[in-house]
């Protein structure tokens, strides 16, 4: 069922008079306007100097270099950016293997009361983690407990307010191992292994591929669109999260990106707003490139078969 | 149906492969889910660092007592604000597609220069609109000052503050809902039309009856997935645009909150903002927590019904 995003013209469409040409040129235009204009705004205030950048002047300046330069290492981008980075390419690799192990498993292994675990998992959509953050933040920054006996004492009493945690306040674990697994990647693989045909697994066993050999050998390569959907989908809401970094991280230099922005903004007396939209563009700079390299795996793998 | 039929037989190997996703749903999700209901019910002094069980009255104190105007405000603000985030955002989304899917000389560009805003955040949009609609040194002021001598307060008037933020998480979800738009008008075939175009509909007529049930069951996916943007991911533009504010006007009523202020934002502000009610912070997380799961009830049980399923 999946068209691919370039589908020839049909042959049959009419072709549109020269009058209605031109007018769909003049709303697309409009509309490329509205959509892009703000971000080229940020744009050429990126490249103004601290002198003209206040005023309305929007004629590019010589300044992009240095205020990314000066964003970079005096306001602590890089930082930031590295943070992003190391955090969301983490979990993009770790949820989506972890999604394509469970989704094989509950296709292709029999495993005991399924429908209660693929359930188990399904309930979670209902619980985003913005709504969580009250308990999550206890979990995540409580001390360990000091003992074995103090571990026990908390297992064995899941209804009292959280005694210990993790102690990963500050810490890239924080931002990283609650979000190792979900729901919609199960679902999309599962759905995806659904369709593949029964009969190259049974050849795959009878050739004598173990589960293993099977995953990487016939799995994965045919899972490219799904796997490249999903992980457009999770780069880009991690690298994106705000709320979260900003409650569990309190030291700046383990901030990421998105929170960043605040920080540069909030410092000092007069925000310098040259700098602060060279931050702007730079921290849109890695999921844009992620999104346009995978955007045709997207496409296919969850856009075309979000309404099914 | 492969589900009948496993391939393989391990029960080890399976339960090894699915053990990473249930641990962490079951620690990350689950148990700080069961930890808001437990919180909710407990009032906690943080800098004594004691908690002490006080049933529902965390809720009663917000339903009835003396925050109940505050989050009936609240309350009322989330709903207004994603409705219109999601009705004008889908209706706009919805005709920068139609119009992205002509067939015209440069279509790819105008494709790609109205989808690119998927990879943008909503700490982004917040972060150039603020500067923006900056009363004093903002492009919108300067040019309104220049044509007409006027330099509204965007950020202290709360109306306009109210319209900014619908307006800035609007423009920020445009790319998210043109791809998908795109992608199911893509999916629809051409002769529909045509065939309707030979039997005398005009554009508005194919339109209303061919066009929109085809693409309705992408609408019914993208309210739901709006919604959960407009209730939980514009977090971060709120913070950076107004922090929750300005104060509505008391004429109205609206003097109880901040009139920027959504349900996640003033769960932040109980349970992370100083204020230090994390057993409020909790009950609120109660609350939102039931209203997702209503939503998705509702989402699962008519998600086969109303809408037209086109294509194979």
């Amino acid at each position: 069922m999946a068209v691919p995003a370039a589908t020839p013209p049909a042959p049959a469409r009419r072709a549109h008079r020269p009058r209605t040409r031109w007018l769909v040129h003049v709303l697309l235009i409009l509309a490329c306007l509205l959509v892009t204009g703000p971000i080229l705004f940020a744009l050429i205030k990126a490249t103004q100097t601290n002198q003209v950048v206040l005023g309305p002047s929007l004629v590019p300046g010589p300044q992009l270099w240095h205020n990314i330069k000066i964003a970079w290492s005096s306001a602590d981008l890089g930082i930031y950016m590295r943070n992003s980075l190391i955090i969301a390419f983490a979990v993009t690799f770790g949820k989506t293997l972890f999604s394509l192990m469970a989704g094989m498993a509950l296709v292709y292994f029999r495993v005991p009361f399924k429908p209660f675990v693929f359930g188990f998992i399904l309930l979670t959509l209902m619980m985003p983690t913005q709504v969580l953050i009250v308990g999550l933040f206890d979990l995540v920054s409580k001390q360990a407990p000091p003992t074995w006996h103090a571990l026990f004492s908390w297992i064995a009493h899941p209804l009292a307010p959280t005694p210990y945690g993790f102690n990963w306040s500050d810490s890239y674990w924080a931002i990283i191992v609650p979000f190792l697994a979900s729901a919609t990647g199960v679902f999309l693989f599962r759905q995806h292994f659904m369709s593949i045909p029964v009969s190259l697994a049974d050849a795959a066993k009878i050739d004598g591929a173990g589960p293993l050999r099977f995953l990487a050998s016939i799995l994965v390569p045919m899972s490219t669109n799904t796997i490249g959907a999903l992980a457009v989908i999770q780069f880009v809401y991690v690298w994106n999260q705000y709320l979260w970094p900003l409650v569990i991280i309190r030291k700046a230099d383990r901030q990421v990106v998105q929170v960043g922005l605040n920080l540069i903004i909030s410092t000092g007396q007069q925000t310098d707003w040259g700098l602060v939209m060279a931050g702007a563009i730079l921290a849109l700079v890695p999921p844009l490139i992620v999104f346009m390299l995978l955007q045709e795996q997207f496409m296919r793998g969850f856009a075309l078969s979000a309404e099914k | 149906m492969q589900e009948g039929s496993p391939v393989f037989k391990s029960k080890t190997t399976a339960w090894l492969l699915l053990l990473p996703t249930l641990v962490v749903l079951l620690i990350f999700l689950y148990y700080p889910a069961i930890q808001s209901f437990v919180l909710s019910m407990y009032r906690s002094n943080l800098i004594l660092g004691t908690r002490r069980f006080i049933g529902l009255d965390n809720f009663q104190q917000l339903f009835s007592g003396i925050l109940a105007p505050m989050y009936r405000q609240v309350v009322l603000q989330s709903v207004v604000f994603s409705a219109s985030v999601v009705i004008l955002g889908l209706a706009i989304s919805l005709a920068f597609a139609m119009l992205a899917n002509q067939k015209v000389t440069g279509s790819r560009v105008y494709r790609l220069l109205l989808i690119w805003p998927f990879a943008l955040s909503p700490a982004i949009a917040g972060t150039i609109f603020s500067f923006l609609f900056n009363p004093q040194v903002g492009e919108v002021n300067h040019f309104l000052n220049a044509l007409f001598g006027i330099a509204p307060r965007w950020l202290d008037n709360p109306i306009l503050a109210f319209s900014l933020v619908v307006t800035a998480a609007i423009w920020k979800e445009l790319g998210y809902n043109v791809v998908f738009y795109l992608a199911a008008l893509q999916n629809i075939p051409g002769e529909l039309s045509e065939a309707a175009a030979i039997d005398g509909a005009n554009a508005w007529q194919r339109f209303r009856s061919v066009t929109l049930p085809l693409l309705s069951p992408m609408t019914f996916f993208l309210v739901f997935t709006n919604l959960a943007y407009a209730f939980f991911e514009v977090f971060g533009l709120i913070d950076i645009l107004t922090k929750g504010g300005p104060i509505g006007p008391a004429s109205l009523h609206l003097d109880n909150a901040g009139l920027t202020t959504t349900m996640i934002y003033r769960l932040y502000q109980d349970g992370f903002g100083g204020t230090g009610s994390l057993g409020f912070a909790g009950a609120q997380g109660v609350v939102l927590l039931i209203l997702v799961a209503f939503i998705t009830v509702l989402q699962f049980r008519y998600g086969g019904r109303n809408v037209h399923y086109g294509g194979a």
